[in-house]
């Protein structure tokens, strides 16, 4: 072994300190032929199903993206990982825009990582497309000029989900109880429903909120079954879905089961004899659509099974931020929130093309209830689900079926 | 009617705790004899749900039920050959260490064999829904997890007190140099016990299978409620576990009875609770190992 001497190792020491601390801007120009991009989702814990299709969606789009000569002849290079939990949400998005020179941020599913990935975001100045939350919260009295919000908010689910009710006579004068995940997005749901309920004359008798981390909910379900409601109504996140959609099919429950929040990663982890009732969705793979249809076989073909609606969030969200990039040349954010602002309307799969809302950075576009399909009509495990009549109808407006600026309290700071 | 509900709670409780012990009953039984924490048990239970799904599409849940567990058994095999044998006498960090990384190698095996979409199976139509004995509920397929636990229980109680097989397994947890001494060798007690713990946590996963998600992540969490059921009951402890598991399921049921907001928080009270009375847990002996 060759010894050192002390002082060489101390200078050597001293040299990589300084060049760490100085050197910092020398490497981002050292990459300035790429562009790179953070993308942060949870893969474990109860939504980490889901996160791991919003994974595949977003790398797909980078390759496509790369393929076809990358944004401003730059290639992306997407630094993709797992959130975890809010505080390390925070910490890894602090890290991609202060070490590892990300220009912009998107991703996520939880709606209390996104808070503060969008609190990271505000103090450095840099974008973060929030994905896949959908607490009203983020978008009304937490939200901020950089933080631009892609996944329907829970009113909208609401009343996706309540209309389709509303028609089939399962809201007027009924009794409900519903199931809630404890946390920002369960109680921002709850919520909503509530002020559906008052306005449509139902009635909630009951209602439980759930730590996220519970597997058995067969205790909730004696009380479901003690208070005899009309409808049972899940308010519920990720995988807590799923077990409770098996358990109520366990339990053999009269009462009909609907919810207000569904992916459909969770219906088909649910199983086909186990679901039943009305649900809402952002988007589904069987939608008759150019766009969603060269996606879902893009995807398909890649990965050999269909994608989950965040997959075709967070892929539509880096393609649109590409547009968006490309026309304004430039990554700076500033320049990116003008042009955003500007209501630029972008193709996302859909019959109707979608914008980002001026005043509260909401991505306003259509949403579809579902029901479920009979066992033996589904073609393959995937094809579960029947998609209602997209709301708000073709002929009404889309910002109909979003909170107002009235009942939507989002004052942006400059 | 409030009392009643209450005692239906308590119930249900008491089957949810004897779902629990399946998976505790094996840890602890791998802790006495070897002396060592398995951090991998929770593999072996979702292993035992996902070969429960993906034999189910085949032999049907019944029969997938049965050989499910047995094929895990089998790797409880090579699991106590050529993992654990290398660490009863080690420092017990080492055994830790170990299992804890054997956990996170089957769980990123099973993600990549299976991905990291949940799978699915259903319960038989025979099984679904509920009896209602007067004013009582009853899930019928929890019911049926009820009684293979009662039968599973009652056969290891007299597998470990009335046999041969029994006499030196208990034995040999007590004084294993002594047992050496009248030559008899521990190793193939040690294997059949590490193949019992294991197929009864696979038993447990492929009981769960078509009533939770099943997902790569499985293991891990139901270690946490495992852990918790060893504790209370007293590592190395038979009857301490089986008392334990029931305390849980009932004490989480009747406080999300009473107070929602505290049901999970509930189980964990129970622990501090006991472990402030009794740090060894309900009928925890002294752990030479660690003391």
């Amino acid at each position: 072994m060759i010894r050192y001497p002390r002082r060489t190792l101390l200078r050597a020491g001293a040299a990589f300190a300084g060049a760490a601390a100085l050197g910092f801007p020398a490497i981002v120009r050292a990459q300035a032929e790429k562009i790179r991009i953070g993308h942060l989702t949870p893969l474990t814990g109860f939504l980490g199903v889901i996160g791991s299709y919003a994974q595949l969606g977003v790398k797909l789009a980078a390759e496509e993206i790369n393929a076809a000569g990358g944004i401003l002849g730059k290639q992306i290079d997407l630094l993709s990982e797992d959130s975890i939990n809010p505080a390390t949400a925070a910490t890894k998005a602090q890290r991609m825009l202060e070490q590892d020179g990300a220009v912009v941020l998107l991703g996520e599913i939880s709606s209390a990582s996104s808070l503060t990935i969008m609190q990271v975001a505000e103090r450095n100045k840099k974008v973060f497309f929030s994905t896949g939350a959908r607490s009203d919260a983020l978008r009304g009295k937490n939200c901020n000029r950089y933080a631009f919000h892609c996944d329907i908010p829970n009113t909208v689910m609401v009343n996706a989900v309540g209309t389709a009710l509303s028609q089939k006579g399962m809201v007027k004068g009924k009794k409900f109880f519903t199931l809630t995940a404890d946390y920002i997005f369960g109680h921002d749901l709850l919520k909503a429903a509530k002020t559906f309920f008052s306005a449509h004359d139902a009635n909630l008798i009951g209602d439980e909120l759930i730590a996220t981390d519970v597997t058995d909910f067969s205790p909730y379900l004696l009380k479901v079954r003690q208070a005899k409601p009309d409808v049972v109504c899940c308010n519920l996140a990720g995988n807590q879905v799923t077990n409770l959609v098996k358990q109520y099919a366990e339990f053999g429950f009269p009462y009909p089961l609907v919810g207000f929040n569904l992916n459909t990663g969770d219906a088909w982890a649910a199983g086909p004899g186990n679901l039943s009732g009305t649900w809402p969705t952002v988007w589904y793979h069987t939608l008759d659509n150019p766009t969603s249809k060269s996606f879902v076989a893009a995807f398909s073909k890649k990965y050999g099974k269909p994608p989950e609606n965040h997959a075709w969030i967070d892929y539509v969200t880096l393609k649109l931020l590409a547009e968006a990039i490309n026309s304004m040349k430039s990554t700076d954010s500033h320049e990116l929130i003008v042009y955003f602002e500007k209501q630029a309307q972008f193709d996302i799969g859909k019959a109707r093309k979608a914008y980002f809302r001026a005043w509260d950075h909401q991505l306003v576009q259509e949403a579809y209830p579902f029901t479920v399909k009979p066992k033996d009509q589904m073609k393959d495990q995937w094809d579960m689900l029947v998609l209602g009549d997209v709301v708000p109808a073709a002929n009404d407006p889309l910002e109909t079926i979003y909170p107002t600026k009235e009942q939507n309290p989002c004052e942006m700071k400059a | 009617m409030q009392f009643e509900f209450l005692l239906e709670q308590v119930v249900n409780g008491l089957v949810l705790g004897g779902y629990y012990l399946l998976i505790a009953l094996g840890l602890s039984l791998i802790f006495s004899v070897g002396g060592i924490v398995n951090l991998a048990h929770g593999a072996f239970y979702a292993l035992g749900a996902y070969l429960c799904v993906e034999l189910a599409s085949r032999l049907g849940f019944g029969a997938s039920v049965v050989v499910s567990p047995l094929a895990v058994a089998l790797l409880g095999i090579p699991f106590e050959r050529f993992i654990l044998r290398r660490f009863y006498t080690a420092d017990p960090i080492l055994s830790l260490l170990v299992t804890f990384g054997l956990a996170m190698v089957a769980e990123q095996a099973i993600r990549m064999i299976w991905g990291a979409a949940p799978i699915t199976t259903e319960i038989p139509q025979s099984f679904r829904g509920s009896v209602i004995v007067g004013d009582f509920l009853f899930s019928r397929y929890r019911l049926l997890i009820l009684g293979v636990v009662a039968a599973i229980l009652l056969g290891i109680w007299w597998l470990l007190q009335k046999t041969s097989f029994g006499r030196v397994v208990r034995a040999g947890i007590q004084r294993p140099d002594m047992v050496a001494a009248l030559g008899i060798r521990l190793q193939p007690y040690m294997t059949a016990i590490v193949m019992l713990g294991v197929g009864l946590a696979a038993l447990g996963g492929a009981f769960f299978a078509p009533i939770t998600t099943v997902h790569p992540a499985m293991g891990a969490e139901i270690m946490t409620i495992a852990f918790v059921v060893v504790v209370i009951g007293g590592l190395g402890s038979f009857w301490g576990v089986v008392i334990a598991a029931l305390l849980v399921g009932v004490v989480r049921g009747i406080a999300i009875h009473f107070e929602p907001a505290a049901g999970e928080a509930s189980i964990y009270i129970l622990m501090f609770l006991v472990l402030l009375i009794r740090p060894r847990g309900l009928l925890g002996e002294r752990i030479e190992k660690f003391e």
